[in-house]
């Protein structure tokens, strides 16, 4: 139905678009637009406005083209540059120093090796040290012992040979005593010690 | 003069603002005119704007700039490869006009700059323009060769050439038509259905109660148009795309 009338309304259009007198009557009413508001058919294909519409597309699409070509497009695209540049030194930069923390971790575990391995032989010599200063303070001691020990059994035999020595006098002592106490029996001094050597060897 | 309030193609109507004749020609600045510029205007106001920051991480309104600047140069590298983005501003340029024409168009009383098919065949001839013109000026005369593809035997030649040629032709029309009738047929559809709750609602009381079935089919239909909206303006920029791409590479 559309088209049908749309179709009428170019032929009637192209039929009086020529007639100038038309378009400037229509300027004429600019304030009453009542003639293109109603009768006039489907208004896209109303051939009337079609330079209008041309011309304004043509300026203003122009107008935008230049706009986004010259001044906005530049502006968007140096951002959009300038972030992916921003973004691939941040990248390198965290790739430098991932290598630089790699490179220290290395060189601290080297270290901590190194020192390992001087802990432990500083820890092998003092145990070393430790067990020949031990080893020399116990042979040290043993000699030392074992001298006391010889002068202890010198004495010891000192002791026990004076000891034996008294002990005649003391058997001596002891049988005069007992005769006297006992059997009341007066004996010289000489006959005590040649009995008391008799009973004692 | 009261003009039918439901009538669905009154929102088509041009009328003129500023009349402007020059000679037989009739250059008013009318309705469409102004929302021309003020796609224009919004638009590169707003992609202006929202880069004023510069900001290296991106602010809500940069984002956006961002996302369908990075878009349509997506579009246009997977079409016409990086011998392409030397139409980069092109492309943009027809992507944003279109989308914001479009999208405007679903403001109410807002006019469709993109529902007259003079002016999307206007942009359509401007893409051929380019492509022909640049065709003819990187590749002289072997940008005929567009249209013998290679591989076809000798006697079918013909019969490819022609059909090769037809579809050439008709790609102005075709890409003028598809958004210019989506355009119209949706913003009719919605008046027609937006109708439909008016009249209606002029029965009492089971006309309202009846009308509530045509209002949820206008809130259907409105979602459904600003898809549309969207998706023709990206139809036209992706066959943009390829048509250019037609023209830096000829021999496909």
């Amino acid at each position: 139905m559309f088209v049908t009338q749309a179709f009428a309304q170019d032929g009637e259009t192209t039929d009086h678009q020529p007639v100038t007198a038309e378009g400037a009557n229509v300027t004429h009413h600019e304030g009453t637009i009542s003639p293109d508001e109603h009768g006039e058919g489907f208004p896209p294909f109303n051939p009337e406005y079609f330079p209008s519409q041309l011309l304004w597309l043509a300026i203003t699409f122009g107008v935008f083209y230049w706009l986004l070509k010259t001044v906005i497009m530049p502006r968007i695209g140096g951002i959009l540059e300038n972030r992916r540049d921003r973004i691939a030194l941040d990248l390198e930069a965290a790739e430098r120093m991932r290598s630089d923390a790699d490179e220290a971790k290395a060189a601290y575990e080297q270290e901590l090796t190194e020192a390992r391995n001087r802990a432990h032989s500083i820890a092998q010599d003092a145990r070393e040290t430790a067990k020949a200063d031990a080893e020399k303070e116990r042979k040290r001691l043993d000699a030392e012992l074992d001298e006391k020990l010889e002068a202890a059994q010198a004495r010891i035999g000192e002791v026990k040979r004076s000891a034996l020595g008294e002990v005649d006098g003391i058997a001596r002592d002891v049988t005069d005593t007992i005769l006297r106490q006992v059997a009341n029996i007066e004996a010289s001094q000489d006959e005590i010690a040649s009995a008391v050597n008799q009973a004692g060897s | 003069m009261a003009y039918d309030p439901t009538d669905p193609i009154h929102q088509f109507q041009i009328n003129r603002i500023v009349p402007i004749r020059i000679g037989d020609w009739d250059f008013s600045f009318t309705n469409s005119a102004l929302f021309m510029v003020l796609t224009v205007a919004v638009t590169a106001a707003f992609l202006y704007y929202t880069t004023r920051g510069r900001g290296l991480v991106p602010s809500r309104g940069q984002s956006i700039t961002e996302l369908t600047y990075e878009f349509t140069a997506n579009m246009l590298r997977d079409a016409a490869g990086t011998a392409g983005m030397k139409f980069f501003p092109f492309v943009f340029s027809i992507f944003m006009f279109i989308l914001v024409a479009n999208l405007f168009g679903m403001f109410p009383y807002f006019f469709t700059v993109t529902s007259h098919l003079i002016v999307t065949f206007a942009l359509a001839m401007l893409v051929m323009a380019v492509v022909v013109g640049y065709g003819f000026t990187k590749h002289g005369l072997k940008f005929f060769k567009l249209f013998v593809p290679e591989g076809v035997p000798g006697i079918l030649m013909p019969l490819v050439v022609l059909i090769e040629v037809v579809s050439f032709l008709s790609r102005p029309v075709s890409l003028s038509v598809r958004l210019f009738a989506n355009m119209l047929a949706g913003h009719i559809t919605l008046k027609v259905f937006a109708g439909f709750i008016v009249s209606l609602s002029a029965f009492g009381a089971l006309g309202i109660l009846g009308s509530i079935l045509p209002l949820l089919m206008v809130v259907a239909l409105t979602a459904l148009e600003f898809l549309v909206a969207a998706l023709q303006a990206y139809v036209f920029a992706v066959l943009t795309c390829m048509y250019l791409n037609d023209a830096i590479h000829p021999g496909h």
